[in-house]
């Protein structure tokens, strides 16, 4: 693994248990992102993106559980460890950041304990006078006046949320932070000024973000490469200007002519057919196949591989790979014969 | 829609309908929610009861034939103001005229006959259908309450062709159906089936795509804008995304903590908004483009508490440019160009 990856996850499949039988959320995805960035993960709802999310701290229970692939966090096989071993990940390099603030953060404790509380856990030898004064500086730099850290989460906005959650974060400097839709419960303006602080942080921070959402135009705005799952599969990836001037995958092609852009006059929205499919029974082959504008007879068959189509540019897709397709029908062909 | 084809079909020949005269008009509404507080606190307060002033104040016309926006964020009152015009809730004062008719001069019973003509469409369609009733009973229902002269295989017909016409086909195969039995793209399609089955010329949506997948968004919006045209519609459209009511509506309306700062033409708004909310909410949409980039800096703070609202102009304490007067006096909804009206002191020099 090159050094400038920080979190490289090789063929995962995460899978749920459910009466109707085991559903695939995450399918043999691999990822890599890259130190310093924010990668987006954009998907439709069901598609497996928070459940991936998820998965790169082993955080799930219940019916979920991760059935097959590896996670390189840092040098480290994170599926080597035993779950005892996990929580020194979680929170201290690792940091998540959820949906909705006010779940995550404790109705009956103060801001600055929430705060604390996490240092001290992962820092015991930390004094609470060094606890606090770190808690106040790191508040002061999101945008909250310390005095404000004596108040309980309803006092505060929907956007301060936020930034507790990010602060939490960054309290014991996370080298990763999952943010999963982090602004979709937030007013626009809020969200704006929320993607804006996450780019600083990137910079001043050095900090690596994985921006899981559904919103095409967050990812636009602040990531630098973005990867597209469809139905439990990872569809596309590559730099944000590569996939938005020119994607590859169709799903990624008609994702991205159907969402509507306020600086663009007038013209038709595209309108694809059909809706993401059941993860319980997904089609055959590529799982977008009966979606698809370019369908082939391959398609229905056969799932792509995830490959490169082109620099820094993977797409799993036949489009790209006919030539290899055919490749393989014709040894085929010689066997027979 | 093929209307005389339909057993329900009403002759709206007999209704004087022109297309640009004026369906709703809405004066001077306000909805005025009392706040609960223990009964020590009403003792210390006197009677007087605080209450969330979720519309304060708010005036517009929606023509016939057009589809009319209301934006604004969460608690900017915008759904509250869409229950007021078919008068789910009661106001506090103010009047919203249907067609020419004081909707409150109406009995119950009058009222009831209204609604076959107001519909409403919500955010959640799972929520909106009893998950008990077939798909078939469900748009059925409204039929039965409003049309109790037409048999129930009459009635049975006409859904069958609602059904087909929002795009559920064969509809025959979805007539039986629960709502769990199918996608979520498809329950909004049931719930427009169901708000058309009395061939109503007024339907609120209230953000009706804000639940739906991202690639099923653009086919609801469309299927939306064609039952338009076949039904001869007029929409109240309630939504907080500027961007996809740059697709569907003909005028907008920009609401900011119970009244409207601005109110024009889609474009006109647009392209010479003269509010400074409407600027900064116009500028905080996210654009699907990685080489576009902010450039105006966004407004301090959140939207605040409708309790006590800032006085003079509500918007004052966010803005960027505000000066003593915006504190001090409310600025009134005023118009600055044809058909576009602004509430704000300074709008001539943001327009410059």
């Amino acid at each position: 693994m090159s050094d400038d990856i920080l979190y490289s996850v090789r063929n995962l499949t995460v899978e749920y248990k459910t009466r109707g039988g085991n559903v695939r959320a995450v399918d043999d995805v691999s990822l890599d992102i890259r130190r310093g960035e924010i990668l987006g993960l954009v998907g439709e709802s069901g598609c497996g993106k928070s459940t991936l999310g998820k998965a790169l701290m082993r955080l799930h229970d219940g019916p979920a559980s991760i059935t097959g692939g590896e996670l390189w966090f840092d040098g480290r096989d994170l599926m080597s460890l035993s779950m005892r071993e996990m929580p020194d990940i979680r929170g201290a390099e690792i940091g998540m950041v959820f949906q909705d603030p006010m779940t995550s953060l404790n109705p009956v404790e103060r801001i600055l304990d929430h705060l604390t509380e996490t240092i001290h856990t992962h820092e015991p030898e930390t004094s609470d006078a060094a606890a606090r004064k770190r808690a106040e500086e790191l508040v002061e730099r999101l945008g909250i006046r310390r005095e404000r850290l004596k108040e309980y989460p309803h006092q505060m906005s929907g956007g301060m949320r936020q930034r507790v959650m990010i602060s939490l974060a960054l309290a014991l400097r996370a080298k990763l932070v999952i943010a999963d839709e982090p602004t979709t419960s937030l007013d626009v303006i809020v969200e704006a000024k929320f993607l804006d602080l996450l780019k600083e942080l990137q910079k001043e921070f050095g900090l690596t973000i994985l921006l899981i959402t559904h919103n095409i135009g967050v990812v636009a705005e602040v990531a630098d490469r973005v990867a597209v799952m469809y139905a439990a599969k990872m569809a596309e990836v590559g730099t944000a200007r590569d996939v938005f001037a020119d994607p590859k995958h169709p799903y990624t092609q008609g994702l991205l002519k159907s969402v509507p852009n306020i600086k663009l006059d007038g013209g038709e929205l595209y309108k694809m057919g059909g809706e993401p499919p059941s993860l319980l029974h997904p089609p055959s082959g590529c799982r977008f196949h009966p979606r698809c504008p370019f369908v082939m007879d391959i398609c229905s068959k056969e799932d792509p591989a995830f490959e490169p189509v082109a620099n820094g540019h993977l797409a799993s897709c036949w489009i790209y790979q006919k030539a290899s397709a055919v490749k393989t029908s014709g040894k085929q062909e010689v066997r027979h014969g | 829609m093929a209307r005389p084809n339909l057993p329900a079909a009403r002759n709206k020949s007999d209704r004087v309908a022109i297309a640009g005269e004026d369906l709703i008009r809405v004066e001077d509404l306000r909805k005025h929610f009392p706040v609960q507080s223990g009964f020590l606190a009403s003792l210390l307060n006197r009677g007087h009861i605080p209450a969330v002033k979720a519309v304060d104040g708010v005036s517009f016309t929606i023509k016939r034939g057009e589809v009319f926006g209301l934006a604004g964020e969460s608690g900017s009152g915008k759904s509250t103001v869409g229950r007021l015009v078919l008068r789910l809730h009661e106001p506090t004062s103010g009047k919203v005229v249907f067609d020419g008719v004081d909707l409150e001069s109406l009995s119950s019973e009058e009222m009831r006959r209204m609604r076959s003509r107001m519909q409403i469409v919500f955010q959640d369609p799972l929520a909106s259908l009893n998950p008990r009733m077939t798909l078939g009973q469900a748009i059925e229902h409204p039929a039965q309450i409003h049309m109790p002269e037409f048999t129930p295989a009459d009635r049975r017909k006409q859904v069958l062709e609602i059904l087909h016409a929002v795009g559920m086909n064969p509809p025959e195969a979805y007539y039986d159906l629960f709502p769990h039995q199918i996608s979520g793209g498809q329950r909004q399609r049931v719930v427009l089936a169901r708000a058309l089955v009395t061939f109503p010329e007024f339907i609120v949506a209230d953000e009706p795509i804000a639940m739906a997948d991202v690639s099923v968004r653009s086919i609801l919006l469309d299927l939306m804008m064609k039952m338009k045209e076949e039904f001869d519609l007029t929409y109240l459209f309630i939504t907080h995304d500027l961007a996809t009511a740059k697709y569907v509506c003909d005028r907008i309306a920009i609401m900011y903590l119970g009244k409207l700062c601005e109110v024009g033409p889609l474009k006109e708004v647009y392209e010479h908004s003269a509010h400074p909310y409407t600027r900064a909410l116009l500028e905080a949409v996210p654009v699907p483009d990685p080489l576009y980039r902010r450039t105006e800096p966004m407004p301090a703070g959140e939207i605040p508490n409708a309790i006590n609202p800032p006085s003079g102009c509500h918007f004052h304490p966010r803005c960027p440019l505000a000066k003593e007067i915006c504190s001090a006096e409310e600025p009134p909804l005023r118009e600055i160009r044809p058909g576009h009206q602004v509430a704000c002191h300074f709008a001539e020099e943001l327009l410059k």
